[in-house]
C-alpha cells in the first residue's frame, strides 16, 4: 500500500525536469524530447487520478494524449528536418531569425 | 512488494530523466527517454492500467522513439554545443520551475482524501476501456483518425524538398 500522492509527486518531478530540459538544452531534437518528457509526466497524473476515482475516462484521456503526441512527433520531426535543410544546424542559438 | 516495485521504477524514471538532461549527445538522451517510458509503463501497470502500459511501450517507447533516433541518425546530429543559453531562461525560468514544483508539491501533500494503491486493486480491463471508448467517445475517436491523417500529410509536405528550395538551388 503506497499513497497516491507519491505518484503525483513523481509526475510533478518529471514535468519539472522536462521544463528544465526545455530551458537548458541547446539541441533542437533534445528540446523536443523534453516536451515528450513533460507529456509523460502529465499522463502519469491522469492515470493516478483515474485510479483514485475509479473512472475509465481518465485512462482514455491518456490514450488521446498518446495519439496527439504521435501526431505531434511526426509533424515536429518533419519541421526539424526542414529547418536542418534550410540552416544546416540543429543548435537553437543559431536558429534565431525571428528573435527580437 | 508494491512499495519495492514503485521505488525501483520511480528511481529508474527519475534517473533516466536526469540523465536526459546531463547527456550531451542526442542519441544518449533518446535512449534514456526510452528508459523513462518503459519504467512509466510499469508504473501504469501498478496503477491497474494494463492497456495503457502496453500502449505506452508500443506507441511511445516503440514508434515515437524510433522516429526520434531515426531523425538523429538521418541528420547526423553531433555533440551538443555548450553555450551560455538565454539570460531570461536563467533569471526567470529556473526560479519559476522551482516555484511551480513547490506549489504542486504543497497542493498534493495538503490534499486530504487521496487514496492509496496496492497490488490487489482491480485492473481496468481492456474490455471496460473499449466499451467507453467506442460507445460514449466514438466521435472524438473518429476525429483523432482525421488528426492523424492531417499529421501524415503535413509531415510528408514538410519533410520533402519543396519547389522553392529547388528553384533556389538552381
Amino acid at each position: 500500500m503506497i499513497p497516491l500522492s507519491w505518484y503525483l509527486l513523481l509526475s510533478a518531478a518529471l514535468f519539472c525536469l522536462g521544463v528544465v530540459g526545455f530551458l537548458i538544452k541547446r539541441n533542437l531534437i533534445t528540446v523536443f524530447m523534453s516536451i515528450e518528457l513533460m507529456l509523460n509526466g502529465v499522463n502519469l497524473s491522469f492515470v493516478t487520478f483515474a485510479h483514485q476515482w475509479h473512472l475509465v475516462k481518465g485512462q482514455i484521456f491518456v490514450f488521446f494524449v498518446m495519439v496527439v503526441a504521435a501526431a505531434e512527433a511526426a509533424v515536429g520531426l518533419a519541421i526539424i528536418i526542414a529547418v536542418f535543410r534550410a540552416r544546416s544546424t540543429l543548435a537553437v542559438d543559431r536558429i534565431d531569425l525571428m528573435k527580437l | 512488494m508494491h512499495l519495492i516495485l514503485f521505488i525501483v521504477f520511480a528511481g529508474f524514471c527519475l534517473a533516466g530523466a536526469i540523465n536526459l538532461l546531463l547527456q550531451t549527445h542526442p542519441i544518449n538522451s533518446a535512449l534514456s527517454l526510452v528508459v523513462v517510458m518503459c519504467s512509466l509503463a510499469v508504473l501504469y501497470l501498478l496503477l491497474g492500467a494494463e492497456f495503457l502500459a502496453a500502449a505506452q511501450i508500443i506507441v511511445y517507447a516503440g514508434a515515437i522513439m524510433v522516429l526520434f533516433t531515426f531523425v538523429v541518425m538521418l541528420l547526423n546530429a553531433g555533440r551538443e554545443e555548450r553555450t551560455l543559453g538565454s539570460r531570461a531562461g536563467k533569471v526567470i525560468g529556473f526560479p519559476a520551475v522551482v516555484v511551480i514544483l513547490g506549489l504542486i508539491a504543497t497542493v498534493i501533500l495538503k490534499a486530504q482524501n487521496l487514496g492509496s494503491a496496492s497490488l490487489s486493486d482491480p485492473i481496468t480491463s481492456t474490455e471496460e476501456l473499449s466499451r467507453v471508448l467506442f460507445h460514449e467517445l466514438l466521435l472524438p475517436f473518429e476525429v483523432t483518425s482525421v488528426l492523424i491523417l492531417v499529421a501524415i500529410l503535413g509531415a510528408v509536405a514538410l519533410a520533402r524538398a519543396g519547389d522553392g528550395e529547388r528553384r533556389v538551388s538552381k
